[in-house]
């Protein structure tokens, strides 16, 4: 794998862990506020620093990863089986079902720019994470269903497959069996950069008041409480941590999603 | 000749359905709302005769379908034709006679709200594309010329980066930075030419870099064609070789791009125009509509954003069948 997909997978892996061990990591408890010590700088005490009522920054960016790498693996994973499921139909089963599905259900999706179907689709329903994870799946399983038809086409051709069907395997087993794996490599780099999308559109949702609550440590949530102008002015260490975090937690994934695609297809290598 | 008219007018009935589509998914979101709409605006002080006054001059105590399958008092559920006197029928009747009902708080016209909004926003989508273009085709053309280099690396880098930066933290990165700290520019509002300078930088950010790359691998793909050895045989410089025929034949995808991107634009302007109080559709949604919770302005303003998407994406789609005949035929 190329030198950004390693690195991008150390940066993941660090983050994953900060989301595990948050408990043992964080220096401090994420919601005790203390107005005396509001907007310091970073010190040995406070890493970070503080924001505008004296929180700790580092804890609860540590904190955050927790909470956007919940929503990030909840939304891939829940939009990938959708999207598989309906692509593998529409694939293998062509006709008027692929015309339906393909045709008009991926395209009408696709219509939508797709951060305004969420934040359309939470508007109503509400804030929440529960809301915003299921907004976000609204929105996501189409790229993976479009991905997953278009490989399915193009196997169900193969003669394995042509030959499990001389044998009378029936119809879900050979897309179980004999499509599913071997239409799936794409997949995983679609789901890497699925990723590096959900974490942002939760911090996005999230900065526009339409996600994860406040006081909860969601980075999109930080951003927005640190970029009044008197925050600006005395702590931009409280805009410049948790944007960090979102940066180097979507960079990351963008990085393995190249790395593998490169990895996967050699002749992608060095264009 | 026929077979390309056939093409365009399949798009256009296409464009229509999917328009359809999106209106109807509008309409019918208000359904979302946990328990009653109407106790959601008004709050939980109102009395009766408020709520029913509300409902009534809103139409929300009309079914909301053509059938539904309601409770009864025994709270047994039932399927239930209701015929054309709904609230569908009635939106669509409405936005056919160019009206999009009555703002919720205010009793202001949405149609009204909206149109006074809108050249905000197309201002700002448009002088973010501009800015965005200027920064990649000059960026791209370098590292597409000196491919596999350190510099062309360090671009992609850059690049990448740019892709990764959301403009939630660009954007007031910048307002520290010129509003705060130098204090050249104000940090929001739209009173003066060069309030427009901060919100375009950090909504074409993440463009400008989608761009870099396109015109970078656009570059390196035209450098190999047999016109520029042609080119270069015939004695011309390097410079005009690249910036008079290779940019050329290499922009041709890129400004099929900008067309799509104008889409993106337009959703991403939402949170732009937060960040620095652009008054525009977005801001309109974003504080007046969901806020507020007055949802016959969020029906609005997704139903205007959504069909200028659409539109723009459809125009561009036509664009490039004209541009490229290669693709008429798949």
């Amino acid at each position: 794998m190329s030198r950004l997909g390693i690195i991008g997978l150390v940066i993941v892996a660090f983050f994953v862990l900060a989301a595990l061990f948050a408990d043992l990591i964080a220096t401090h408890d994420v919601g005790a506020t203390n107005l005396s010590m509001r907007y310091i700088g970073p010190t040995v005490q406070h890493w970070f620093g503080t924001d505008s009522t004296g929180r700790d920054i580092f804890s609860r960016v540590v904190f955050g990863a927790r909470i956007s790498l919940e929503v990030g693996i909840v939304v891939v994973s829940v939009s990938v089986l959708i999207g598989t499921f309906i692509g593998v139909i529409a694939g293998y089963y062509g006709g008027w079902v692929d015309r339906f599905l393909s045709g008009y259900l991926f395209n009408v999706f696709l219509a939508f720019p797709g951060l305004l179907l969420a934040i359309a689709v939470v508007a109503f329903l509400g804030a929440g994470l529960g809301k915003l994870i299921f907004a976000l799946c609204v929105i996501g399983w189409v790229g993976y269903a479009r991905l997953i038809r278009a490989q399915v086409l193009k196997v169900r051709e193969y003669d394995f497959v042509q030959a499990a069907r001389a044998l009378g395997a029936g119809d879900l087993r050979i897309m179980a069996i004999h499509i599913l794996p071997n239409a799936i490599q794409p997949l995983i780099v679609q789901a890497s950069l699925g990723m590096a999308g959900a974490v942002l559109s939760e911090a996005s949702l999230s900065f526009l008041g339409l996600g994860v609550p406040p006081p909860a440590p969601s980075w999109g949530v930080m951003i927005e409480e640190a970029r009044d102008l008197s925050t600006l002015q005395a702590a931009p260490h409280a805009l410049i941590f948790p944007g960090l975090a979102i940066a180097l937690t979507v960079l990351a994934f963008n990085f393995i999603g190249d790395g593998l695609r490169e990895y996967l297809d050699p002749r992608q290598r060095r264009r | 000749m026929k077979h390309k008219l056939f093409g365009v007018l399949r798009r256009i009935g296409f464009l229509v359905l999917v328009v359809w589509t999106v209106v109807s998914l509008v309409t019918l979101l208000i359904e979302l709302v946990p328990g009653d709409p109407a106790v959601a605006v008004l709050g939980d002080q109102a009395t009766p005769e408020q709520l029913a006054q509300f409902r009534a001059k809103h139409g929300l105590d009309r079914p909301a379908f053509f059938f539904g399958i309601p409770a009864d008092a025994n709270g047994r559920r039932s399927f239930r034709w209701y015929g054309l006197d709904n609230r569908y029928r009635d939106y669509w009747v409405a936005i056919l006679h160019g009206d999009l009902g009555k703002s919720f708080r205010t009793d202001q016209p949405v149609k009204d709200l909206i149109l006074q909004r809108y050249p905000a926003t197309i201002e700002l989508a448009v002088v973010a594309m501009i800015v965005a273009v200027c920064i990649a085709i000059p960026l791209g053309v370098i590292a597409g010329k000196n491919r596999g280099t350190l510099l062309d690396n360090g671009l992609s880098v850059v690049a990448l980066v740019g892709i990764s930066l959301p403009s939630f933290v660009i954007g007031p990165m910048l307002v520290y930075l010129f509003a705060v700290k130098l204090g050249w520019l104000a940090p929001s509002g739209r009173f003066d030419w060069s309030d427009i300078i901060l919100p375009a930088f950090t909504l074409g950010a993440a463009l400008s870099a989608i761009l870099t790359r396109m015109v970078r691998s656009s570059v390196i793909e035209e450098l190999g064609e047999n016109y520029v050895r042609t080119a270069r045989a015939k004695g011309l410089s390097e410079r005009t070789v690249v910036y008079k025929h290779v940019l050329k034949n290499g922009l041709i995808p890129v400004v099929t791009v900008l067309g799509l991107q104008l889409g993106v634009l337009l959703a991403g302007a939402i949170i732009t125009e937060k960040i620095f109080g652009w008054p525009g559709l977005g801001l309109l949604l974003v504080e007046d509509g969901i806020a507020k919770r007055d949802y016959s302005i969020v029906q609005g303003c997704v139903l205007a954003i959504s069909t200028t998407y659409i539109i723009a994406n459809t125009l561009t789609d036509l664009l490039y069948r004209f541009l490229d005949p290669r693709i008429r035929v798949s």
